[in-house]
């Protein structure tokens, strides 16, 4: 093959896999705006189903529990995902680490079925034993906050692994206290990776179904557990619509946040870069 | 008050808070709940509830261990089939994803510098974006009445639709449209590490570029190769929603065996016997992932 064959080659295999990753999105995007009542057939443009979802109180209700979960599990991720990737990648030798390690990637690639399955059984014999806790929102908060706490470990890790671990020792040259340290030097530098984290691990509890469906008792139903058992049934335009709104939020949240933390690394270098050109005054 | 943020720094000093909350966190939600599995799955249903390990009734503990459910998984031809159905369809999603992720992740690794987090970020967002809905969304284009039998039907390619929905190409279509991503994003940070003076030396050798790719590139890339392919496969072994909302009936998954047995027949014994036959057979492929991942941090 001619080098320029070659490049034709590749542009058009790149595209034809960005097509086949948004094509689904791209038709749910347009059908949402479809006045049909078929879902696949077009008709002419309108909002119907927009208004017709302001009214669907089920689904109100349950988009409203998921981003309550969704934040609140978020948070937790993000607080004991950043201790995980502390402990393994601070103490690189200590008792039990390689059972900490996999233990922290289970949840990554065990299938969600299982982790449910287990969890559950864990819930009713604590249940069983102790009274509590009762099936329902605190019961889906730590499934999710589990499987939250896995990948926000891999994202802070991946941050404490490209920080500069002789900004931690220059502080602690001059007199800082440990915990000093990871207040005013660790903790500022890692802020891009934690709000990362949090936002995936947000998006993760919002996408859930199967960990929610496992856990959730009566009455607390996930927006993903409504969409799951209308889609079940068959299609359904409102779906298109709750679709759009979420794959709206998402994009901007996260182009917003990757601005923010390609600007805030950019400030950083500049930054570094000034500290070193004081030094050689 | 002063001994208590003294021993609050003491905890911080000591390390052992450190350590100690994500241990406690992932004991308590991961390897307690699996024991909790193999426990279940060793006992039987009892009217309410499982029937106990340790019978205390004489004075004495004695331990029963319920091996029927593990019997009937081995006995039953469907429970076999299921599993082999599983893999199958796990291994085929893998390979389809490495054959289409490979090229991908190696054309983006070489992109120009100031594209590829473009490249990159737009591989992410999909998968921000939730899984769930995006599943749904290709139901509404593969349906008999779907989108692109429309859009085929109207443009006179066909006349009558295509069959593609609550089949075997479903299924893989959705797994390996779910799947893709985790293919590529270990690839591409392998291949973008990688030293391209090995290629340039080969060139200069006389190799050919397609020779030096499969001596060179290939080897090199091993293992993102290998830490892709279990991302891929180990999750897609046990895949429930994609094979309910894309697969039939006659593609059998062994996670929507789980769910049935849960949810429906609320035999908990028995879906608790699946589950630890299901770990069994994805712990090898763990390892291997492990041992992949090790190895791209060891190597850079």
């Amino acid at each position: 093959m001619s080098q320029a064959s070659n490049k034709l080659f590749a542009k058009s295999w790149m595209f034809l896999v960005y097509l086949f990753l948004y094509l689904p999105i791209i038709t749910l995007v347009v059908f949402s705006f479809n006045d049909s009542k078929l879902v696949t057939v077009w008709s002419h443009a309108s909002t119907r189903w927009y208004s017709a979802l302001m009214e669907d109180s089920d689904l109100i209700a349950a988009v409203l529990l998921s981003l309550k979960i969704a934040f609140l599990s978020a948070l937790m991720s993000v607080l004991f995902g950043t201790f995980t990737a502390f402990a393994l990648h601070r103490y690189k030798r200590f008792r039990g680490r390689t059972l900490l390690n996999s233990m922290a990637s289970t949840p990554l690639v065990m299938p969600d079925v299982i982790v449910g399955l287990s969890l559950l059984l864990m819930l009713v014999s604590i249940q069983h034993w102790l009274g509590f806790p009762e099936r329902g929102l605190f019961t889906i908060l730590l499934g999710h906050a589990l499987l939250g706490t896995a990948y926000a470990n891999v994202v802070v890790t991946s941050r404490l692994r490209e920080m500069d671990g002789r900004l931690d020792e220059a502080a602690m040259d001059l007199g800082c206290k440990p915990f000093q340290v990871f207040w005013l030097v660790t903790l500022p530098l890692l802020v891009p990776g934690l709000v990362s984290a949090f936002l995936l691990t947000f998006t993760l509890s919002f996408d859930d179904v199967v960990l929610s469906s496992f856990l959730s008792g009566p009455g607390y139903s996930t927006m993903p557990m409504v969409i799951f058992s209308r889609a079940r049934l068959g299609l359904n335009p409102t779906i298109n619509a709750v679709a759009t709104v979420t794959i709206v939020v998402v994009t901007i949240a996260v182009v917003a946040s990757s601005f923010y933390t390609s600007h805030q690394e950019r400030k950083r270098k500049r930054e570094v870069a000034l500290a070193y050109s004081d030094n050689n005054k | 008050m002063n001994t208590l943020t003294q021993f609050i720094r003491s905890l911080f000093q000591g390390n052992k808070l450190v350590i100690g909350i994500p241990y406690g966190w992932f004991i308590l939600l991961v390897a307690i709940p699996i024991l909790i599995v193999l426990k279940i799955s060793l006992s039987e249903m009892e009217a309410s509830s499982v029937s106990k390990l340790i019978d205390w009734s004489d004075g004495w503990p004695t331990i029963k261990l319920n091996l029927a459910s593990y019997q009937f998984i081995a006995s039953d031809s469907l429970y076999i089939k299921t599993y082999l159905s599983s893999i199958k369809y796990a291994l085929i999603t893998t390979i389809l994803c490495l054959i289409i992720g490979y090229p991908f992740a190696y054309y983006m690794a070489r992109s120009p510098k100031h594209l590829q987090p473009m490249l990159l970020m737009l591989i992410m967002l999909p998968f921000w974006t939730s899984f769930l809905l995006r599943i749904y969304a290709w139901k509404t284009l593969l349906v008999s009445n779907g989108v692109i039998n429309n859009v085929l039907i109207s443009l006179g390619i066909i006349d009558t639709p295509i069959v593609m929905m609550n089949n075997a190409f479903s299924l893989l279509l959705g797994m390996v449209y779910s799947y893709l991503p985790f293919m590529i994003l270990p690839l591409y940070a392998n291949l973008s590490k990688m030293d391209v003076r090995y290629l340039e030396a080969a060139a200069d050798l006389g190799t050919s570029p397609f020779k030096a790719f499969w001596l060179i590139t290939v080897p090199l890339s091993k293992a993102g190769i290998i830490a892709g392919s279990m991302l891929v496969f180990i999750p897609a072994v046990g895949e429930f929603v994609i094979p309910e909302l894309l697969g039939g009936p006659s593609n059998l998954m062994i996670g929507r065996v789980l769910w049935d047995e849960f949810f429906s027949n609320n035999d908990w014994p028995m879906a608790a016997s699946v589950a630890i036959v299901m770990i069994c057979i994805i712990l090898v492929p763990m390892a291997i992932l492990n041992k992949a991942e090790a190895e791209q941090l060891g190597g850079k």
